[in-house]
């Protein structure tokens, strides 16, 4: 197995390969023994040079979180034979950008209307959970050209809540 | 001895409850909400009552259907845990009027300590140190302006009803004042329903500490040492510990006889607290009584080694208070981290949602008070508060050891904890030296995020990023590699899409 590994927004060429019931493992070109044991899902146990890790995993609709220890890395994981690994995903500041609840939630009030015009940063709607009340912001300047929900809708986590473009 | 008791709580409190039941061979009732179904103090009770819709105010507030649940389960005593009716009189009054004990004060204690203006008056008469400010509600701006010049700014504005910060305005000059306490009194009015607001003199930088009390229905009130709780965040504690640093035996001696004599003018029975605000000079000022079991009453357990439910509970049953002052010690420290489901990289939004991993920490000298597990979806209608974690040891360092290592085995995945903001509490050099006030945290977080002490290379992330994604392929961490088999293929999920198009 080949991947592209991003770690902290720093790209590596991981290769593995099973031989011998063992893996072995390439890293950016460097030969490293690894001895690794899936202790149960998401958790991960590592000894790399007699050191020993245990590595926890967080999977997100949106991101995967890796924690050695206490430490947390953001990482992406790519097949780069995969088409849309080549593509790239990375989203950018042009084109319409989705507004989404960061929580499930309440809609307790809209703070801007359709076709407004919006500055990064600025307040889109409010949404109230655990008796707190929390500002959704706009990702970036522009007009908001739909909002999705009403006052009073729940949300989940991950509903878009508008579109600014 | 009760048989019965209905606990009118949910979350890590309903449970230490329950607990606390069963080891003293009483049966439990439990009362939940719609979105409660699943949680933790259900598994744990012995009879469990739907009670109403996911708004505190349709179920946990709905005096009429608790009592209708302890009536049909026929449980002798309810317990009111923290928050929801536990400080309420009219509840308090009205379990006795339906024949059941309320474990905690009577309805004519709370009401006096209730609202902070009457509190003031009494103790007042009482002789007990407060604040220098007003013991009523202000009438006018005028007659602000007038106490606020004789105690001198900076000045603090607060409502009677008042807690949490609400309806609380800091005022540095007169010219501030009056339309401070207008929007002082219109969020009373909107927060509690009552608009009284009173003035007192500004403590900058308080320490927040608060006495622990206990008393019979016989006469008999004893105090357990203070606790430290100068650690908030919008006026919410965050972590506490007992004993405080700055507090040295003849001042816990000082601070717990004014605290035995707030409870005696209030007729005070069962657990209860006093808060006091202690100024740099080390005075201190009696703030307000909290007529309810603490959230952080462990870690007066833990240094006094006595369990404040068994004891609220045979209080409540009529037994007297099995010692005296002079059998109560201090022993060893304790701190509590109150773990709230909120991201500490998003300004501590809350974060309700399915918790997909949990790893809990144990070992020696480690508490886990804990309403949460691993499946569970944290509901969005209640308080955040997760889990307190407790360290203790022989003296504070070792406690703070203690809970280091204890959250370094803490992993909560799924939603957001504040669990690396403790890391960096306990690391901190002011808080290693005890230099504690209310506005500490706020100033810790403004410090920014220091580097992590722990070098770990970011290289181990990337082999156990494709060692997940061979080891465990069922749960893909690849985002668009090989379809692992039986997961759905995204060409079928396609063509199903188009096809009903």
């Amino acid at each position: 197995m080949v991947y592209d590994v991003i770690v902290s927004g720093k790209p590596h060429r991981l290769e593995l390969e099973r031989t011998d019931g063992a893996w072995r493992c390439r890293l950016d070109g460097k030969d490293i023994q690894v001895d690794a044991v899936l202790a149960r899902r998401d958790v991960l146990s590592l000894i790399i040079d007699g050191h020993a890790y245990e590595v926890k995993r967080e999977q997100t609709a949106t991101d995967l979180h890796l924690w050695v220890g206490s430490t947390r890395f953001p990482v992406e994981l790519h097949d780069p034979r995969s088409l849309r690994s080549r593509q790239g995903s990375a989203q950018d500041d042009k084109g319409p950008r989705k507004i989404l609840a960061p929580m499930p939630g309440r809609v307790v009030r809209l703070l801007v209307a359709e076709q407004a015009e919006v500055e990064a940063g600025q307040g889109i709607v409010v949404v109230e959970a655990m008796k707190m009340q929390n500002e959704i912001k706009s990702p970036k300047k522009g007009i908001v050209k739909k909002i999705t929900t009403t006052a009073g809708a729940a949300v989940n986590a991950g509903d878009v809540l508008a579109i600014v473009e | 001895m009760f048989k019965k008791i209905l606990i009118a709580n949910r979350g890590e409190i309903a449970v230490r409850v329950i607990r606390a039941c069963r080891e003293m061979g009483i049966s439990t009732v439990a009362v939940y909400s719609d979105v409660d179904r699943a949680s933790l103090h259900i598994r744990k009770a012995d009879e469990a009552y739907h009670i109403g819709p996911a708004p505190a105010a349709e179920s946990y507030l709905r005096m009429d259907k608790i009592l209708d649940v302890a009536r049909r389960s026929g449980a002798e005593a309810i317990h009111p845990g923290y928050g929801f009716l536990s400080e309420n009189a009219k509840f308090a009054q009205a379990c006795v009027d339906a024949g059941i004990k309320f474990i905690g004060p009577t309805a004519q204690s709370m009401d006096m300590m209730g609202s902070k203006t009457r509190a003031r008056q009494h103790m007042e008469k009482a002789g007990i140190p407060f604040v220098p400010g007003t013991a009523r509600g202000l009438t006018s701006a005028e007659e602000a302006e007038k106490v606020a010049e004789q105690v001198g700014y900076p000045v603090m504005l607060k409502a009677a009803a008042g807690g949490g910060g609400k309806g609380m305005r800091l005022v540095h000059s007169r010219a501030e004042l009056s339309s401070a306490l207008e929007s002082a009194q219109s969020e009373a009015q909107r927060s509690f329903g009552d608009s009284e607001v009173y003035i007192e003199k500004a403590i900058i930088n308080p320490r927040h500490i608060e006495m622990q009390v206990l008393a019979d229905e016989h006469g008999n009130t004893v105090y357990l040492g203070e606790r430290e709780c100068s650690i908030q965040r919008r006026h919410q504690k965050v972590l506490e510990e007992a004993p405080s640093p700055i507090v040295d035996p003849d001042m816990r001696r000082q601070m717990g006889e004014v605290a035995v004599k707030v409870a005696q003018a209030a007729n005070y029975t069962n657990a209860g607290t006093v808060e006091f605000l202690v100024d740099q000079q080390k005075n201190f000022y009696f703030l307000e009584m909290n007529t309810r079991l603490q959230v952080e009453h462990p870690v007066t357990e833990l240094t006094t080694g006595l369990d404040l439910v068994h004891l609220q509970i045979r209080i409540a049953s009529g037994e007297k208070l099995p010692f005296a002052q002079s059998d109560i010690g201090i022993r060893g420290h304790a701190i509590e981290c109150r773990i709230y489901a909120e991201d500490p990289d998003n300004n501590y939004f809350p974060s309700p949602g399915k918790i997909t991993l949990l790893l809990s920490p144990s070992g020696p000298g480690i508490r886990r008070d804990s309403g949460m597990y691993e499946g569970w979806n944290v509901p969005m209608d209640y308080d955040p508060l997760l889990a307190k974690l407790i360290g203790y040891g022989t003296d504070r360092p070792q406690a703070i050891m203690r809970l280091e290592r204890a959250l370094y085995e803490y992993f909560v995945a799924g939603i957001k904890t504040n669990i690396s903001l403790f890391r960096r509490i306990l690391r901190d050099a002011d808080f290693r030296a005890g230099k504690l006030d209310t506005g500490y945290l706020d100033r810790l977080l403004a410090k920014g995020i220091p580097e992590s002490e722990e070098a770990v290379e970011p290289r181990i992330a990337a082999i156990a990023a494709g060692m997940f994604a061979v080891l465990d392929p069922a749960s893909s961490v690849t985002k668009d590699g090989p379809t692992p088999p039986g997961a759905p293929s995204n060409w079928k999920q396609k063509g199903r899409a188009e096809a009903l198009r």
